[in-house]
């Protein structure tokens, strides 16, 4: 376990975050979950560690 | 222009049989005159084992049905003496093209290895393979072999006792009754053998359904497999065009779980799809048509006393990825020799709970990757279908997307780890790929090839050391095949089988699948290895 970075890693995080969400901006809710789909897929094969990618799905759906 | 699935091919015969007072016992009867029925009665009567195959109906397949050979039951078919014609006649193929909506997204090639003498796949359609198969019982029983095929035979009733199996038949000149030492029920995904018995077939179903038109047309689409998701003649749906011989093309339309059967096979209708599909200009006869839903499950167990399954009789699974009959194939490989060893008497019966293991090992294999295909074509839940699409639109331009892409994983032959016939893996630096319970990869050799020099018994196969010529342990001989690598062109010999070893002594089971490996031939290992593979260790 502990593969995955689970501490801060991304430099100035207030931009990345608007960057994000600027993605979305004038999107509908489908295309949206497209794009957030799309980026998932890109995140994850570029991560491409098969025990950090089920480690991520665990945080992921205990922080929910 | 009478088609060659609509021509009896075994018409039914009196047998005298028939006439007997107490039923006549036989040692092997197989039920279902299928192609696993016909590949098992092949292989059994190659082994000297005298049997007797009853089918209710007298043709072939009726329509194309399977459609995709993939290499290892080439190889199963051509030690049966019957892979030559299904090559000749068969459409190779290797290039494939997915489609997005209006797009294409990607191709790919198969990019098959050199080395082989049977290709990667080849199309076919089912009623020739069968008719091929049946032409080799015809060419076993003119050279002597006793294979019976009986068509216009139903079994309608079966008791199973400790020694024997009953039997009872159906003829257009009304019943008679037979015994068996082992029956084989062979008889298709529907099997009444299994429902006499009361036996479980459990698994999942999937609430879709599925057009197939055969269409016999001139066009100049290339010997290639297209695959649709979305696209615009069948919206939310998929379809699949794949080439077959006689300017036959299979089309597959996804059409959903509520419809009405009978409006969709209306020529009408169906002539409708293919248009919007092909274009409005297009000139074709339909061959044939029909609507097929599909099931992934299995037999919890392919044995029961002396009742055995094999086939669709024993599992079933979607058609994406031409696992059905490619599978089967592997399961009549399996079976045969291992029959043969207990009807001779040179292994105890419990050799077939290796069946099982081996093949039950085999149907959850492709069980797993046709219901990630179909789960992937045919999306369960919204977030399942964001998903689908996000990979197919990341895909066009992005390679990494493309493994995702599931239309189907085409069928490879199930590698049996674990079997409890293996002798655990001695040969250090041994290839991954010829491990012990792995089929034998093929190898050029000289004009010819290895698996044509394998023949029918256990093979002791040496590579670049010495051997014995014959082992015969617990009445089971197999003799030894001296290769060496100064014999090896290629390369692949050394590459298949030594890996970084300076030398190897394989022993090979009669279906081709390795059993033990070792660097150096040692006569005692080699015995420890024969009595683990029929099942006395
Ligand atoms: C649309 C479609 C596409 C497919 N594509 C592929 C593909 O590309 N590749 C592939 O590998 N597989 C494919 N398959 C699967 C393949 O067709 C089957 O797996 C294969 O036919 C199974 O062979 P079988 O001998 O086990 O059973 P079957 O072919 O069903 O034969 C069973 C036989 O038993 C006989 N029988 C039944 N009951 C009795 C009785 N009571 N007494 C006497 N006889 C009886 C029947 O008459 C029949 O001849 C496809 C299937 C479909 C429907």
């Amino acid at each position: 376990m502990a593969k995955l970075t689970l501490t801060r890693n991304i430099d100035a995080p207030d931009d990345f975050y608007a960057e994000l969400i600027a993605a979305h901006e004038g999107l509908s809710k489908a295309e949206s979950d497209a794009l957030n789909a799309r980026l998932v897929l890109t995140l994850a094969n570029h991560i491409g560690d098969r025990a950090v990618l089920t480690e991520a799905l665990a945080v992921a759906k205990s922080a929910g | 222009m009478s088609k060659i699935f609509e021509t009896p091919l075994y018409p039914y015969e009196r047998s005298p049989d028939q006439e007997a007072v107490t039923p006549v016992r036989h040692k092997v009867v197989v039920i279902g005159a299928g192609p696993i029925g016909l590949g098992l009665a092949i292989d059994l009567a190659l082994h000297d084992v005298p049997v007797v195959v009853l089918d209710d109906n007298d043709k072939v397949s009726f329509g194309s049905r399977a459609v995709c050979y993939a290499k290892r039951p080439l190889e199963i078919l051509d030690r049966l003496g019957c892979g030559a014609p299904m090559v000749d006649k068969g459409v190779e193929w290797n290039l494939g093209k997915v489609f997005f909506d209006q797009r294409q997204i990607y191709d790919f090639n198969l990019l098959p290895e050199d080395g082989h003498k049977q290709p990667a796949f080849v199309n076919l359609q089912q009623y020739y393979f069968e008719d091929y198969m049946v032409a080799r019982v015809r060419e076993l029983q003119a050279e002597g072999k006793r294979i019976e095929l009986r068509g216009g035979n139903k079994v309608v009733a079966i008791g199973d006792h400790p020694d024997h199996v009953h039997i009872e038949i159906e003829t257009p000149e009304g019943p008679y009754e037979l015994e068996a030492d082992w029956l084989i029920a062979c008889d298709g995904a529907n099997s009444p053998t299994r429902r006499m018995m009361g036996l479980d077939f459990v698994g999942k179903v999937f609430e879709d359904n599925f057009l197939i038109a055969d269409v016999v047309m001139e066009a100049d689409f290339p010997t290639e497999r297209w695959f649709w998701f979305d696209p615009p003649f069948n919206r939310g749906q998929s379809a699949l065009l794949h080439k077959q011989p006689d300017n036959v093309w299979r089309i597959d339309f996804q059409i959903g779980w509520d419809i009405d059967r009978k409006e969709e096979l209306k020529p009408e209708n169906i002539d409708r799809r293919l248009r919007a599909m092909l274009g409005p200009d297009i000139k074709y006869e339909l061959e044939w048509s029909s609507i097929y839903t599909f099931q992934c499950r299995r037999m919890e167990r392919f044995h029961k006393g002396r009742v055995i399954f094999a086939g669709d009789a024993a599992h079933q699974v979607s058609p994406f990825g031409a696992r059905g009959a490619n599978s089967g194939l592997q399961d009549t490989d399996n079976l045969a020799w291992k029959l043969k060893l207990i009807l001779d008497g040179t292994a105890p019966e419990t050799l077939l709970d290796s069946y099982d293991a081996e093949r039950i090992h085999g149907a959850d294999e492709n069980i797993l990757n046709s219901t990630r295909s179909t789960d992937f074509i045919t999306p369960k839940s919204e977030i399942s279908r964001i998903f689908r699409d996000a990979v197919l639109d990341l895909a066009e331009a992005h390679e990494f997307a493309r493994p995702f892409v599931n239309s189907g994983r085409l069928s490879v032959p199930a590698i049996y780890d674990g079997s409890p016939l293996n002798t655990p893996d001695g040969l250090d630096g041994g290839p991954e790929r010829s491990r012990p319970g792995a089929p034998c990869p093929d190898v050029p050799l000289g004009a010819g090839y290895l698996l044509d020099r394998l023949g029918g018994g256990f093979t002791i196969l040496s590579i670049d050391c010495e051997a014995e010529e014959a082992v015969t342990e617990g009445g089971v001989t197999a003799t030894r095949l001296a290769l060496s690598t100064k014999d090896d062109p290629t390369g692949a010999l050394a590459q298949r089988y030594l890996g970084t070893a300076p030398s190897a002594v394989y022993l090979i089971r009669p279906d081709q699948h390795v059993a033990a490996r070792f660097p150096e031939y040692d006569v005692q290992q080699i015995r420890f290895a024969i009595r683990r593979a029929t099942g006395k260790e």
